[in-house]
């Protein structure tokens, strides 16, 4: 049962943390069974969440690294509000770009949360006995790992996605180019948004190709985009019923 | 009489480089302030780790090593050129020599030890660039007069180490036959190398060997003085303090624009707590180097072209015309060029705003293409790479906000998705509620 903040508040109750949903998760149809996978495990813990809803805007991200600052401000300065009109302190958000601008953008604006990726936030519930993973439906296979950007190099998170896929007894199996030397999916920046610039190839096939050779069935990523850049990049490969992209917390949802 | 040209050349070399390193000064000074302040220990740590023990250097092991060579023999072969000047201006032979004794012995034998080293590493590096070709030494932007900068630095290095090698090679003969005024000092390399090269040649002719090597060694050090502050090699200098006043953001955060918080805060209602000078319109994002930060011209400055940044950049790979090296050799040759028009008077520096009211009609777009910044997917690759923490992306983004705050312009792709996020707060036009998907 997903609950937003004005029903939590209409009710006199706070939630233990807020779920970021952000526009792929809100909009696009991939990204939208991710935060359902990502909410059912909330359900299953017992989690107390809840999520803005219509009250939730972009967090200006790509406006800002487009370059139109005033539309960033104008985004972020209404997300600000919101959340401090509701009182939040934790907020944990399944987009590595929603979470970094949260995390590290909104405290200069007058945003102070305490910001955490769905990634950190499963392996801490794996950790304190609240979640356990059963393992098995992907024991013995190949599973490789691609780093984002922005929950990677930019803010320095490797291990916690990494142990998740350990506890699904899983082979990983890791890329030529990972952890801090991660090869971009390329759609950070507002790539997203529009065309490659004229060049020899997409940045995306060039990612999946690489995910590709390592031999592994499925891929798992953290990032809305990720997902879509490489199923766009297997797809431009023909691979697409042999190679899956699963979001970590789909993987953990098959196993509990 | 040579003590009489040698003072007089190194006080010409002294004045004329001095006045090359004051107008890089210059040049880096045509940047905004910048706050760098903080984080005391981290930094000292940093210039101790990153800058003096090149840490980040070592995730290319085989280079690290070969640049490890002519480091440490650079540094070490400053305590002989101390001892060089010394006996240039008083006409002495190794002036050292009687004082330290063994000690003495065992630095002149060090850093033979490490010139060769550093003569297998030179030769590496210039198989690298010319013979193997390497990618990241071969791309356009290296074509010209970079190329030819990195190959005269490392000719420079070889004809260094040859003078050195002539003069200590003449030098261990001599000991053996003028013990007065040619002081036992124990040399492992040219014990070996000036016996095999210089055996059965005269006295007046293993002197005047002897000299000529030293002379070489000078002549190169001061050409090698002269040439430094246009070259790519200030890194050797800059790469110190540019570790140093290294940026207190984190990563993921790109700098606040406070005019335009304010602004929308006021368009909403909420009272603005820090009160901004809205008087004076200030310009959006960087279009020139004047509008950068003088952290920024430092980097450009402290960049020695290695490539790393853009050997990793998503962009670049995919053949796109970005390369984040590029970009830092534009803001570069800019402010050189800016700087050189302001000294000739062509330009002018208005001191309150660090403006220069700049003649030619050109700015930073005059170099960089809007291709060029339109590629980057801001993923810190380059970041990340350099060893000197220099940072392109800053650059690239400060460059986006120009075209889109300042000259209201951007790829055509981005006007649609700023039109949605402005109407309906989603980076696509939406036909549902942003909730409808809790109950599908």
């Amino acid at each position: 049962m997903i609950k937003t903040m004005s029903e939590f508040a209409a009710s006199g109750e706070q939630p233990e943390v807020l779920y970021w949903v952000g526009c792929a998760g809100s909009f696009d149809a991939r990204a939208q069974k991710v935060a359902k996978a990502f909410c059912q495990i909330l359900d299953h813990v017992g989690i107390k969440y809840a999520v803005l809803g219509q009250e939730e805007k972009c967090t200006g991200d790509p406006a800002r690294r487009a370059g139109n600052e005033f539309v960033f401000q104008m985004l972020a300065i209404q997300n600000i509000e919101t959340l401090n009109n509701y009182n939040i302190k934790s907020i944990v958000t399944a987009c590595p770009h929603c979470f970094n601008t949260l995390k590290n953008e909104y405290p200069a604006l007058g945003g102070n949360y305490h910001v955490v990726h769905h990634s950190q936030y499963l392996q801490q519930l794996i950790e304190s006995g609240q979640l356990k993973v059963e393992g098995g439906s992907f024991k013995g296979k190949k599973i490789t790992y691609h780093d984002s950007c922005y929950l990677g190099r930019i803010n320095g998170e490797y291990t916690a996605p990494r142990e998740l896929i350990a506890t699904l007894d899983a082979d990983l199996t890791e890329m030529k180019r990972s952890k801090a030397n991660g090869l971009c999916c390329g759609a950070g920046g507002a790539q997203m948004f529009k065309e490659d610039e004229a060049g020899d190839k997409r940045i995306n096939t060039e990612r999946a190709e690489e995910a590709v050779a390592t031999g592994a069935q499925a891929i798992a990523a953290n990032c809305p985009w990720c997902i879509t850049m490489l199923t766009d990049g297997l797809k431009a490969m023909d691979k697409q019923e042999s190679v899956m992209v699963y979001d970590i917390s789909e993987l953990i949802l098959q196993n509990i | 009489m040579a003590s009489i040209i040698f003072i007089l050349l190194a006080s010409a070399v002294f004045y004329f480089a001095f006045k090359a390193f004051y107008a890089v000064y210059q040049n880096i000074n045509l940047g905004k302030p910048y706050e760098w302040k903080g984080q005391p220990k981290g930094r000292i740590k940093d210039l101790l780790l990153i800058a003096l023990g090149r840490k980040k250097m070592f995730d290319r092991p085989l280079a690290a090593f070969m640049h490890l060579f002519i480091y440490v023999a650079f540094l070490l072969t400053q305590l002989e050129l101390l001892e060089i000047l010394i006996d240039g201006i008083f006409g002495t032979h190794r002036f050292l020599a009687p004082f330290l004794g063994s000690f003495y012995s065992f630095i002149i034998g060090l850093i033979e030890v490490l010139s060769l080293l550093a003569f297998v590493a030179t030769l590496i590096f210039l198989s690298r660039r010319n013979l193997l070709k390497l990618p990241r030494f071969t791309k356009a932007e290296l074509l010209g007069w970079p190329s030819t900068d990195a190959n005269l630095i490392l000719l420079g290095e070889i004809l260094l180490i040859f003078g050195i090698f002539t003069m200590n090679g003449a030098d261990h003969l001599l000991q053996r036959i003028d013990p007065a005024h040619y002081p036992q000092v124990h040399l492992p390399v040219s014990s070996i190398l000036g016996p095999l090269l210089f055996h059965g040649l005269d006295t007046t002719t293993l002197e005047f060997l002897e000299r000529w090597g030293w002379w070489q060694h000078v002549i190169v050090v001061f050409g090698f003085i002269l040439y430094l502050p246009y070259s790519k090699h200030l890194h050797i200098f800059l790469a110190f303090p540019n570790v140093y006043f290294r940026d207190p953001r984190s990563r993921g955060e790109m700098e606040n624009m406070p005019a335009i918080m304010n602004e929308v805060k006021s368009m909403f209602g909420i009272a603005v707590s820090d009160n901004v000078d809205t008087e004076e319109i200030p310009v959006f994002g960087a279009g020139d180097v004047t509008d950068l930060s003088w952290k920024n011209l430092l980097d450009a400055y402290t960049c020695t072209e290695c490539g790393r940044c853009t050997s990793v950049c998503p962009a670049n790979l995919t053949g796109k015309k970005l390369s984040p090296r590029k970009i830092m050799m534009d803001v570069r040759d800019r402010a050189t060029e800016l700087g050189s028009q302001i000294a000739k008077g062509t330009s002018t520096n208005n001191d309150e705003g660090k403006k220069a009211i700049i003649s030619d009609g050109k700015n930073l777009f005059s170099y960089i293409s809007r291709e060029e910044i339109r590629a980057c997917t801001s993923c810190n690759a380059c970041v990340e790479a350099c060893p000197v923490l220099i940072n392109p992306l800053d650059i690239i983004l400060q460059m986006r906000r120009y075209e889109v705050l300042t000259e209201s312009q951007t790829a055509e792709a981005w006007t649609p998705m700023f039109t949605s996020l402005e109407n309906q707060g989603c980076v696509w036009q939406v036909p549902q509620e942003r909730d409808a998907w809790i109950h599908s």
